[in-house]
C-alpha cells in the first residue's frame, strides 16, 4: 500500500515536471508500462508458396536496466514449393510425400509439389539485466512448433561496457535442439520414389513397396551457435557493430520432401530420388553494420560475409535509409542484394550410369543464386502517440547454372526459373 | 582460401579493437545515438520477419544474431 502511494507521488511528480517541460507525459511513462509491437505480414511467390505470418512483441522495463522481452508468432503456410526434380517434355508423375496420393505434372513445367499446408506458433522470452557495473547478462528461450517440427532453443549473452559505454563487447552463446518427424515418414538417402504406375497387383504390395524406402520415427539436430561482437560509437552522429560467429550443427539436415531426378544421355527421367544432406555443418559469418544519423533521418547499411564447410560462401548487403518527413511520419526505402554459390554436393539432376555421390541435393535453395529486394516503408505517429507503418516489398530469386550441362532434352527445359515474390506488412506499436 | 579470410577477418578485428580508444563520444553528446531509430534493433519485428523468410529460401542464415533452430520452413 505503501509502495503505491510512492508511486502515485512519483507520477505526479513527472506529471509536473513534465508540464514544466513542455513534453508529453506519456514519453516519460513509457518506461514502465508494457510496449507492444504487432505485425501482420504477407508473403507471396507467383504460383508458389503463400504466408501470412502474425507477430505480437511485448517489452517491459522493470527498472535499473531490468527488461524483459516476450514474443508470439503465429505464420500459416500454403502452396507449392519445388520438389527438386527437373522439367520433362512430356507429363510427370510424381507421389506425395505422405504415400497416399500421387501428382502429375504437365511437360514443360517445373514440379511442384502443392501439397504444403503448415501452421507453426513460436514464442519466446528473453531477459536482460545487470551484472555488475558495465556487464549486462542477457538469457532466453524459444520454442517453435509445427505440425512436422519443432525446435528449443536456449541462449545466453554477456556484455561488457566500456570506455564511457562507447565500447561494448558482447559474447554469447545458444544451443537449439530440432526434431522433425516427417509426413509418411523419413525416406531413406538415395531410395527411389515409389510411383504407382499400375504396376502394383494390390493396394498392400504398392505400401509395402513404399515403405522399405521410409524409416518410421523421428530425428533431431543440435546446433550451438557461438557469437563475439564489438559495438563501438564512431562520433556524435555514427554506430558500427562488428560481429563474429560461429554455428555448428549436427544430425538430420536433409529436406525429406526434396528429390532429384536421374536422367539419361537423351535428358529423359528414368529414376526420381530422395536427396542425402552430410549430417554435420559448420558455418562462419562476419556481420558489419553501421548506422549513421542525418538531420533528416537514419541510414543503416550492413553487409555479411558467410562461409561454410558445405562450401557455400554468401554475399549480403542490407540498406535501409529513413527520411522523417515530418516531426510524426517518415518514409524508408530499403534494398537488399544477396549472393550465394552452390553447396559441394548440390546437382540439378544426377546423370544415369555415373555412380551416386556419397551425397547429393537439387534444392533450388542450395544452388548458385542471387537475391534481390526492394522495398519501401511508411511510418507514421498517431494523435495517441502509437505507430502505424506499412511496408510494400518486392523480392525476386535468380537462380544460376553453376556449370552442369544439361544433356539431351534437357537442354530446352528451364532448370533455372526465377522465385518472384510480394511481401506486404501492417505494423502497430502501442 | 579459407586461410586467406582467417586473416582478413581477424585484421579487421584487430584494426577495429586499435581503433576504439581514440572513438566515441562525452555522455552529453548523445542527443542523435539516443533516438529509438538509432538503436541497433529498433526494426526488430520486421528484421524477425524477413530472418524468417530469407531462412527459409537461402542457404545463409544468422549474423546479426544467433541462426541456430528454426523450422521446416520451405
Amino acid at each position: 500500500m505503501q509502495l503505491k502511494q510512492n508511486n502515485n507521488v512519483s507520477a505526479i511528480l513527472a506529471a509536473a515536471s513534465c508540464a514544466l517541460l513542455g513534453t508529453p507525459v506519456q514519453a516519460q511513462d513509457k518506461g514502465d508500462e508494457w510496449q507492444f509491437d504487432t505485425a501482420i505480414l504477407y508473403y507471396g511467390e507467383t504460383d508458389r508458396v503463400q504466408l501470412v505470418e502474425g507477430v505480437f512483441n511485448a517489452n517491459k522495463d522493470f527498472g535499473d536496466e531490468h527488461y524483459f522481452n516476450g514474443k508470439l508468432v503465429i505464420d500459416t503456410l500454403t502452396g507449392a514449393s519445388a520438389s527438386g526434380a527437373v522439367a520433362q517434355s512430356g507429363v510427370q508423375t510424381f507421389t506425395r510425400p505422405s504415400g497416399n496420393d500421387s501428382y502429375t505434372v504437365e511437360g514443360g513445367e517445373t514440379p511442384l509439389d502443392d501439397t504444403f499446408r503448415d501452421t507453426r506458433v513460436q514464442a519466446s522470452g528473453q531477459w536482460t539485466q545487470p551484472l555488475a557495473e558495465n556487464y549486462r547478462i542477457s538469457a532466453g528461450l524459444q520454442a517453435s512448433k509445427e505440425y512436422d517440427y519443432l525446435s528449443i532453443v536456449g541462449n545466453g549473452s554477456l556484455d561488457m561496457d566500456l570506455n564511457q559505454k562507447n565500447t561494448t563487447l558482447s559474447a554469447g552463446v545458444s544451443y537449439a535442439f530440432d526434431s522433425i518427424d516427417p509426413v509418411g515418414g523419413r525416406p531413406v538417402d538415395f531410395s527411389s520414389m515409389v510411383i504407382d504406375n499400375g504396376q502394383f497387383d494390390s493396394t498392400e504390395a504398392y505400401q509395402q513397396a513404399f515403405d522399405a524406402t521410409r524409416l518410421q520415427g523421428s530425428e533431431q539436430k543440435d546446433t550451438i551457435d557461438l557469437l563475439f561482437g564489438v559495438t563501438q560509437v564512431i562520433n556524435r552522429r555514427m554506430l558500427m557493430q562488428f560481429n563474429y560467429s560461429l554455428s555448428m550443427s549436427d544430425g538430420y539436415h536433409n529436406d525429406p520432401y526434396k528429390v532429384l531426378s536421374i536422367v539419361d544421355q537423351q535428358g529423359l527421367t528414368q529414376d526420381i530420388v530422395h536427396e542425402s544432406r552430410p549430417t554435420e555443418r559448420t558455418k562462419h559469418s562476419v556481420y558489419w553494420q553501421t548506422k549513421y544519423a542525418l538531420d533528416q533521418g537514419v541510414m543503416d547499411f550492413s553487409y555479411r560475409f558467410a562461409t561454410d564447410d558445405w562450401e557455400i560462401d554468401s554475399h549480403t548487403i542490407d540498406t535501409r535509409f529513413r527520411y522523417n518527413l515530418s516531426e510524426t511520419s517518415y518514409i524508408q526505402p530499403h534494398i537488399r542484394y544477396y549472393q550465394q554459390n552452390e553447396a559441394e554436393f548440390y546437382n540439378p539432376f544426377l546423370s544415369q550410369g555415373t555412380p551416386l555421390p556419397e551425397h547429393a541435393s537439387a534444392d533450388y535453395r542450395l544452388g548458385k543464386m542471387t537475391a534481390i529486394t526492394l522495398g519501401l516503408k511508411y511510418g507514421m505517429q498517431l494523435e495517441n502517440g502509437n505507430e502505424l507503418a506499412f511496408r510494400l516489398e518486392y523480392y525476386q530469386q535468380t537462380p544460376e547454372n553453376a556449370g552442369f550441362e544439361q544433356p539431351g532434352t534437357l537442354a530446352d527445359e528451364d532448370l533455372y526459373p526465377a522465385l518472384k515474390a510480394v511481401i506486404a506488412q501492417v505494423s502497430y506499436s502501442f | 582460401m579459407k586461410r586467406k579470410y582467417t586473416i582478413f577477418i581477424a585484421m579487421m578485428a584487430l584494426l577495429q579493437l586499435a581503433g576504439c580508444a581514440n572513438l566515441g563520444v562525452q555522455p552529453w553528446e548523445r542527443d542523435l545515438l539516443a533516438k529509438d531509430e538509432m538503436a541497433l534493433d529498433s526494426e526488430g519485428v520486421d528484421i524477425g520477419l524477413d530472418d524468417h523468410i530469407y531462412f527459409s529460401k537461402e542457404a545463409t542464415s544468422g549474423g546479426r544474431s544467433f541462426a541456430g533452430g528454426g523450422c521446416g520452413c520451405n
